[in-house]
Order: C-alpha cells, then structure tokens, then sequence
C-alpha cells in the first residue's frame, strides 16, 4: 500500500476542518474494511486518511420515539448485538448478522458502508426500506438525506469531499407493516438483496414497499412494482408477476463475475415473489 | 484542522498478556507488525480481503482479519495470537480438541479457526450445530470438509463446561 498520513481529530467540527484543509486527497476511514482493500490492490490511493474512530461524538446509539440512530463509529458487530436493535428493529439486527463475517463486522461500520457504496451490499437496502436518513454535517451546514440521495451510483455518494456522514437515523415501519430481507449469492458478497415491507389488510397489501440491491448499481426502491401489488389480493399470481417484471425492467443488471444480466433479472423475479412471502408469514419491524 | 501523526506512530497494547510498545507506519497492517516486526508467525496471510479467516486474531476478545486492520488500531487493546493461545495451559483445550477430532491436515487455517472457536465459545458455550457454523462461516478450510471442526468445537464447549482441562 502507498504510504499515507493518519490524521485523528476528536470532534465533528475538527473532523470536518480537516477534511475541508485537505480536499481530494484525503478520505475518510471509518474501520477500512472496504477502503483498504481498495488502497492493497492500488484501485485507490490517498495522501491522507481521516480516522473518525476517536471521535465520541459520533459514538450513539439508541431508540427514542420509534427512532432509531446509530452514530457513524457503530460496527455491524455493535448495532448487531445492541439490545434495542433486537428489541425495536430486529431486522436490522437480523440484516446485520448477516453482512459478511464476524471478522468484518467486528471492525466495519454502518457508515462507512454506505459511504463507500459497493453496490453488493447488504446495509443499504434494508435502510432503504425503512426509508432511513442520514445526517450529514459539512464546513458551513448539515443536512439530512435518504438513502438514495445519499448513494447515487456504485462507489458514488451525493458527499461533498469535507462532508461528513454522522448517523443514520431509522424511523420503525408504519403501525402493522412488516418487513422482510432475503439475500442469495455464492460469492463473499451477495448476488442479489431484496427488502419487502408489508401492511396487509382482509387479505389484500394495504402498503407494499420494495427494495432491491446488489443486483442494481446501487440500493433502489422499486416504485412500480409497489403500486401493482397495492390494492392486490396477497393470492394475485397475476399483480406478483407484474410487480416482478416491472423490478426487471429497471433494475440496470449487469453481466459480472456474480452471473450474467439475464440470469439476474431471473433472480429478481424469482425473489420479489419470495420477499414478499416472506414479510407477509414471517415479517418483523 | 487535525495535525497528521508522525510518519511511525508509537502504539502501545498488550500482546498475549505481555506489553508491548511499537512504532508503526499507519500504512502497516497488524499481520505484517506480527509476523515481520514480532516474528509471531501463527497469523496467516493467505486471501489478504478479509474472506478466510487465516489471518484471524483476537483484539479484546473479538475476532478480526490482521490482514487488513491497520496495526495502529490495537493501540490500548488486548490482542491475542496462537502463540498466546498455545502458551496458556488454560487455554490449549481448544487445539487439544483439534488434534484429538483430527479437524485439521495442513493446519494453513487452523490458528484462525482455534481463535475464531476461542472467542464464539467466550460469547456463547453451549453453541448449537447450526450456531457453529454460522459463526465459523468466514472461516475456510480446503481440507478437512468442516464436520470434523464443528466436532472439535462441540467436544471443546463440552471440555469447558465439564471444567475437564483443570
């Protein structure tokens, strides 16, 4: 790896001012499970890397009013594990289980993962589904965005160079929808991430929401196939398969080392129905 | 704004229970100070991307890949290799297991599984089959075809319980 200097501000402001000073050559490090891998194989080199693990403030985590925010030094590993997670959003916990390995999830953090916006991915789209927003603090304002907002292509984020992503703050479901995250693949990374939240009513989906990710250059929801199903008996074979076809069309699937486009396209179809089985007999909040 | 740190930054931390004090560049993974500045050669390097598990060692307790985590982040931690594991009579049960289940041949994997098996039987002692190789998923052995390592581990949480090593 290319020699770079470590820089440990210990406040938001601090953290930001650096980054501002140091421009593009700098990047921020939040545990470096991805980042570094890059920075081994010389995909990406830095001057710099801004090590936001030694800054307390951005240490939270907690539940208030149906809210949940995880600050951006929070590992997998700890939203994991943290006993509100399980209690109030155990699919995020469920979801998180899943990122990776122990290993990653003990050092990787929520942030850092969707700042650095691989595209198979887990975290992402699960937030989505929560229609999740993250905090973003800059050198002269902050603001908040929702996820697609915030990752607006693969490795890409709405994130100017000095800004910095602080929590994510995840509002519970709406009262009685329940939602559902499948993932398939035989790679390290998944192939394929769908989240499905439902609120089903006298046998038909009252609300519907659909995330895909992993398949898509980046976590989206799919609004179309929403609309189908909303309205549908749960027992429609006919809105399931529209709502399936309309998430094919617009997935962007490409051709890559986890199969080809076509084969994935086979895989969302297949796994929208799936999703959605899954939310309505077995859904969590 | 930050200042950068010195081009080697002084870490201090505790290597399997003795102290030890360093001076690193931030650049340098954990495995390479191990293996190259310790010559602590347990830890194995083999996918270099976190996928395998050889190069498992314990900081606090926890489970990491020293491929990839930067030396400097064990300032102020625990860090446990195999050579700490082999050392500490109270712990050798675990390889003990290993050997006894024959769960290894070429043994390239077996100091991450012996840590990774450690730190799930330090959060969970009675895992269940299936909690075994959830656990031990991103741990990978090409040779013994993993039933025998899920035996070593249930033999080893059976050792703990039963106080059997004392």
């Amino acid at each position: 790896m290319k020699p770079f200097r470590l820089y440990e501000p210990t406040t938001i402001n601090e953290t930001v001012s650096t980054l501002r000073d140091l421009g593009d050559g700098a990047k921020l490090y939040a545990g470096g499970t991805e980042l570094l891998l890059a920075m081994k194989s010389g995909l990406l080199q830095y001057d710099g890397l801004v090590n936001v693990k030694r800054v307390p403030e951005l240490d939270g985590l907690a539940v208030v009013d149906n809210v949940l925010s995880v600050g951006a030094r929070a590992t997998h590993s700890t939203v994991e594990h943290a006993d509100e997670v399980l209690s109030d959003f155990p699919l995020i916990a469920r979801v998180e289980h899943g990122v990776a390995n122990v290993r990653v999830r003990n050092i990787g953090t929520i942030a850092g993962n969707l700042c650095f916006a691989e595209p198979h991915s887990d975290p992402g789209v699960v937030l989505l589904l929560y229609e999740a927003e993250v905090d973003i603090v800059g050198p002269d304002a902050t603001r908040s965005v929702g996820i697609e907002e915030l990752v607006v292509g693969p490795y890409e984020t709405s994130l100017a160079p000095d800004e910095l992503l602080t929590q994510v703050r995840v509002q519970g479901f709406p009262e009685g929808m329940r939602g559902a995250y499948l993932k398939f693949g035989y790679h390290h990374r998944p192939t394929l991430g769908i989240g499905a939240a439902v609120r089903v009513e006298d046998g038909v989906f009252a609300d519907v929401r659909l995330t895909l990710g992993s398949v898509s250059p980046m976590p989206m929801r799919l609004r179309a196939s929403e609309d189908v199903l909303r309205g549908e008996r749960l027992d429609s074979a006919t809105a399931t398969a529209r709502a399936g076809e309309l998430a094919v069309d617009v997935c962007d699937a490409i051709d890559d080392l986890h199969g080809t486009a076509e084969y994935k396209r086979h895989l969302v179809s297949v796994f929208i129905e799936r999703a959605l089985t899954e939310a309505v007999e077995r859904g969590e909040r | 704004m930050a200042e950068a740190t010195e081009r080697r930054i002084k870490i201090a931390f505790e290597l399997n229970g003795a102290a030890v004090e360093q001076e690193v560049a931030p650049e340098v993974a954990l495995i390479d100070l191990l293996r190259d500045g310790l010559l602590l050669k347990g830890a194995k390097r083999s996918c270099d991307m976190q996928v395998c598990g050889a190069c498992t060692v314990l900081v606090d307790g926890a489970p990491v890949s020293s491929c990839t985590v930067p030396a400097f982040e064990v300032r102020g931690k625990r860090v446990l290799t195999i050579e700490g594991l082999a050392a500490d009579e109270a712990l050798t049960y675990i390889s003990d297991a290993f050997i006894d289940n024959a769960a290894l041949q070429c043994g390239f994997c077996t100091p991450g599984m012996v840590l990774a098996a450690k730190s799930l039987l330090d959060v969970n002692p009675s895992p269940t089959e299936a909690d075994i190789k959830d656990y031990m998923r991103g741990n990978i052995c090409r040779c013994t075809g993993y039933k025998k390592i899920v035996e070593a581990i249930q033999e080893a949480a059976r050792i703990a319980r039963d106080g059997a090593w004392a």
